[in-house]
């Protein structure tokens, strides 16, 4: 065939975030609408403050059995019943958590809104929290977490948390909690939980598709007017680390033909005055496919099938870490490339090519990100948890643009620590322990997969 | 509601799907090959999966790994996916990169083999092992999605063989291979190229023209193996197997009508009146009355040819023993045979139904795999628009009719997973 030249692009055209109006009810409910009138959808996420960093120490896992519990019955129907009642409008009722908000979720179209936003109500304002329907969650997230020993990628984010941060800090903890917090967990503790958290003050009712501003603020009156409720008293989460050594963990997995490896160490909040600069350098380290820790791991030395690194943003400091699967015999060799890439990003400056891949992508796929009335309502639940403030979309891209890489170098020195790196492989200890030892990182400790109290 | 769609052939035999939606300045491209590992030979499972990697390695005017960079340095996002019968491309751009993705992925339609070299070939076939290891070997009940197929088609049958392929075959694939496997499958004649989003029709037709129509025809390729199977197993298939999980699963699938035909929306209903969310029959029965599950779903795998399958999923709650989940499954899908649905399970399930399928047309890349899964399977994308239509026009009594002639025990088969017992010996 006769080669036709690469093509340069055309002149960009215009794009705009969502516009977003918003209102308060008298008893403090917050409520925001984005028009967004392409295909007949509403979605309807209500955000509520009471993530799993409001959980009470020993009762890690009521705000996500809370949550959950939502969708189990009102005072009026039984779990069954609600359930069929909001299925027959084409929606299920989505109730679960995260660390710094729950969110309850529905997606139907137009016509059925009002019929949905009146079931809404009722779930966050009168939920039963009947005796067997917690018992049955709460079995069942028993069964989720016995089911996760035996998976290695779940049990290798779990050990991270649990050896990076302190003994009693939320974070060391999954945020479904673990098998003794969960056993812990019954009815009257999420009936409390939901008595002290879930109030119209700590409430955000996004509506998101084709619905006007009135009807939104119209049907949220007429269904949740009559809630009542304050402000609770709160604490921060404490997000102590329990070493600012490096350390390797081994957890041991017989016969384990890969090793699920995680490394990194403390993160920071997510809000800091560096969140741009940082975001743009995980980017180019391992946020994106061509970043440096993939290209390296996957394409270079064909360690694996995918290696990331990520910050997970919280309100408190979140772990830094980089996530892989490597086959075992090259355990040793992946986790020194990867300390490698980390330590090399703090000690040479990166090229304007490398940046502009990092801030050419995060810039261009921003409107790709907000596709649907999920992703921006995803998207207005979190500046609402964080608040980021009302411009924050708004203002997005050029921020991201406007970062240089003198900035990102910054963000290198500062926010990565290669003598603070926590190691941790779950794989079969008796194939990659000598070798790890070897590396001389530093203390290596062995445990065992499975959590003491659990049976078969 | 009704998506604009146009689609037309270029003289070399591809079929090009439009459909234009201003409502964002963004774009989906999107390429279906009507290749899968159904087209494989048999001794070289898991090669079509192989091969969309080599797709990302570069082309005649594009560096090993520039396709990607390319695609995200314009702000775009992109992958490849592989199936029984299809492999798909796609990347979603800012509107105004819209030649860059028809460039690149002309290019390596038009010239692949010039940038293929055995060592980018070990490269991918390491990090394809990784992906099984990771994928398969290496998680509970991994190996479901091959052991499944295996036993719902005979060993002779193109849907039979692994599709990430064994570490064997994977060893054995050579250069030669993925030249061969190019040219025979590789032609625009067994593609269908989709574009969604914010473009002008005549420019993204002259685009569309400039970059695909210099590809040649090349050949046709060889017909697969005969697809058509029994409507019905014939019999209760059940295999057990020990694996390193904590807790009993069950999959039971049934031999169900082939997607796109009318039969097959009455058992797409059916399999949602079972398994779809916490008011079907699985959940209220296994999970909320009787406790003896913990997770309970059914799906369809959509194939087109030879038959599709219905399958129910059902993990066991920790002390329920293999046995009585079976007993529980069954009867329920005994129940549904005898007795039939209402009318208010159909409402339900085509409810869902609708809301997940207009929530599924949102993203243009979504609406694009639409588009090429109607246009591939059928040489029509606009049946897309036909699709809640189909859903709305079926009938407790369809629904019942399916399931009394294909829930029978005539037509199932169990696959089960149960906890390597402490003194086990590996099997087999």
């Amino acid at each position: 065939m006769t080669s036709v030249p690469r093509p340069q692009p055309g002149a960009p055209h215009p794009y705009a975030f969502p516009e977003v109006a918003r209102a308060a009810l008298a008893n403090g409910l917050r409520i925001a609408v984005s028009r967004m009138p392409r295909l007949p959808l509403v979605t309807v996420l209500a955000l509520v403050d009471a993530g799993a960093s409001r959980d009470a120490r020993e009762a890690e896992g009521s705000a996500a059995l809370t949550a959950s519990a939502l969708g189990e019955g009102t005072k009026r129907l039984d779990g069954a019943d609600l359930a069929e009642q909001f299925e027959l409008l084409g929606t299920g009722l989505d109730g679960t958590g995260n660390w710094d908000g729950a969110t309850v979720r529905l997606t139907v179209t137009p016509p059925r809104l009002e019929a949905a936003i009146v079931l809404l109500g009722e779930v966050l304002s009168t939920p039963a929290f009947r005796g067997r329907d917690v018992e049955r969650l709460k079995a069942e997230r028993l069964a989720e977490l016995l089911r996760l020993q035996a998976e290695p990628r779940a049990l290798a984010d779990a050990k991270f948390a649990e050896f990076l941060y302190v003994m009693g800090s939320r974070y060391a903890i999954p945020e479904g909690g673990n098998l003794v917090s969960v056993r812990s967990l019954d009815t009257a503790k999420a009936r409390a939980f939901h008595n002290r958290y879930y109030t119209p003050r700590t409430t955000t009712l996004i509506f998101v598709g084709d619905v006007t501003f009135e009807q939104a603020t119209l049907l949220t009156e007429r269904a949740l007017g009559a809630w009542s409720g304050g402000v609770p008293a709160v604490e921060a989460v404490d997000d102590r680390t329990v070493s600012e050594t490096r350390r390797v963990m081994v957890v041991h997995k017989v016969d384990a033909p890969q090793s699920e490896l995680r490394v990194g160490h403390r993160g920071v909040p997510r809000r800091h005055e560096d969140y741009f600069p940082i975001m743009v350098m995980n980017a180019l380290l391992g946020g994106l496919f061509s970043s440096r820790i993939n290209l390296n791991l996957r394409e270079r030395n064909a360690f694996t099938y995918g290696a990331r690194s990520a910050f997970d943003w919280r309100r408190g400091s979140g772990p830094f870490v980089v996530s892989t699967a490597v086959k075992s015999d090259v355990t040793d060799a992946a986790t020194r490339e990867i300390i490698g890439e980390i330590t090399q990003l703090r000690e040479e400056t990166i090229g304007d090519g490398e940046l502009s891949l990092a801030t050419a992508y995060l810039d261009g796929v921003f409107p790709i990100r907000y596709e649907t009335t999920n992703a921006v309502a995803d998207a207005i639940a979190i500046a609402e948890m964080y608040n980021l403030g009302e411009d924050y979309y708004d203002r997005y891209r050029e921020r991201v643009r406007a970062v240089t890489i003198a900035d990102v170098r910054l963000a290198a020195e500062t926010h990565l620590h290669p003598d603070e790196l926590l190691v941790l492989a779950v794989g079969d200890a008796n194939a990659i322990c000598e070798p790890l030892r070897q590396l001389a990182l530093g203390p290596i400790e062995v445990h065992e997969a499975e959590e003491q109290g659990a049976s078969r | 509601m009704q998506v604009p769609v146009e689609s037309y052939h270029l003289p070399n035999g591809l079929l090009v799907t439009l459909s234009v939606d201003h409502s964002a300045p963004i774009v989906a491209v999107n390429l279906w090959y009507h290749v899968g590992s159904a087209n494989e030979r048999k001794e070289r499972t898991g090669f079509a999966h192989l091969f969309e990697h080599m797709l990302f390695q570069g082309s005649a005017h594009v560096e090993a790994n520039e396709h990607f960079e390319l695609i995200q340095r314009a702000g775009g996002t992109l992958n490849g996916s592989t199936w029984l019968d299809r492999t798909s491309y796609f990347e979603t751009l800012p509107s105004n990169q819209l030649a860059l993705a028809l460039w690149l992925e002309a290019d390596r339609m038009g010239a692949l083999l010039p940038a293929m070299t055995q060592q980018k070939l070990d490269t991918q076939r390491d990090v394809v092992k990784n992906e099984r290891r990771w994928s398969v070997d290496n998680q509970p009940y991994g190996t479901w999605w091959e052991r499944l197929p295996a036993l719902a088609f005979p060993p002779s049958h193109p849907f039979h063989h692994s599709l990430i392929g064994s570490m064997n075959d994977l060893s054995a694939a050579s250069l030669e291979d993925v030249a061969e496997f190019f040219l025979t499958f590789y032609t625009p004649g067994n593609a269908v190229l989709t574009i969604v989003g914010d473009f002008d029709r005549d420019e993204a037709r002259m685009l569309v023209a400039r970059h695909f129509a210099p590809i040649s025809r090349g050949t046709t390729k060889p017909p697969l193996d005969d697809m058509r199977v029994p409507a019905k197993f014939g019999s209760w298939r059940r295999e057990v197997v020990e694996d390193d999980v904590m807790v009993p699963r069950l999959f039971l699938a049934l031999r169900s009508p082939v997607f796109g035909t009318d039969a097959y929306y009455a058992a797409s209903v059916c399999g949602a009146v079972l398994g779809m969310q916490r008011g079907s029959r699985l959940h209220r029965a296994l999970i909320r009355e009787q406790e003896v599950a913990s997770e309970a779903t059914a799906f369809t795998y959509d194939l087109s040819k030879g038959s599709d399958l219905l399958v129910v999923d059902v993990t066991a709650r920790p002390g329920v023993s293999v046995e009585r989940l079976e007993t529980a499954v069954s009867e329920q899908v005994d129940r549904l045979r005898s007795d039939g649905v209402t009318a208010v399970e159909v409402a339900r399930a085509v409810a869902l139904i609708e809301t997940a399928f207009i929530s599924a047309l949102q993203s243009a890349c979504d609406r694009a795999d639409k588009l090429s899964q109607f246009a591939t399977y059928f040489g029509d994308p606009s049946l897309v628009n036909a699709e809640s239509e189909r859903y709305r026009a079926v009938t407790a009594k369809e629904v019942s009719a399916f399931a009394s002639e294909r829930l029978g025990e005539d037509n199932r088969l169990s696959l089960v997973y149960v906890p390597r017992s402490w003194n086990a010996t590996v099997i087999a």
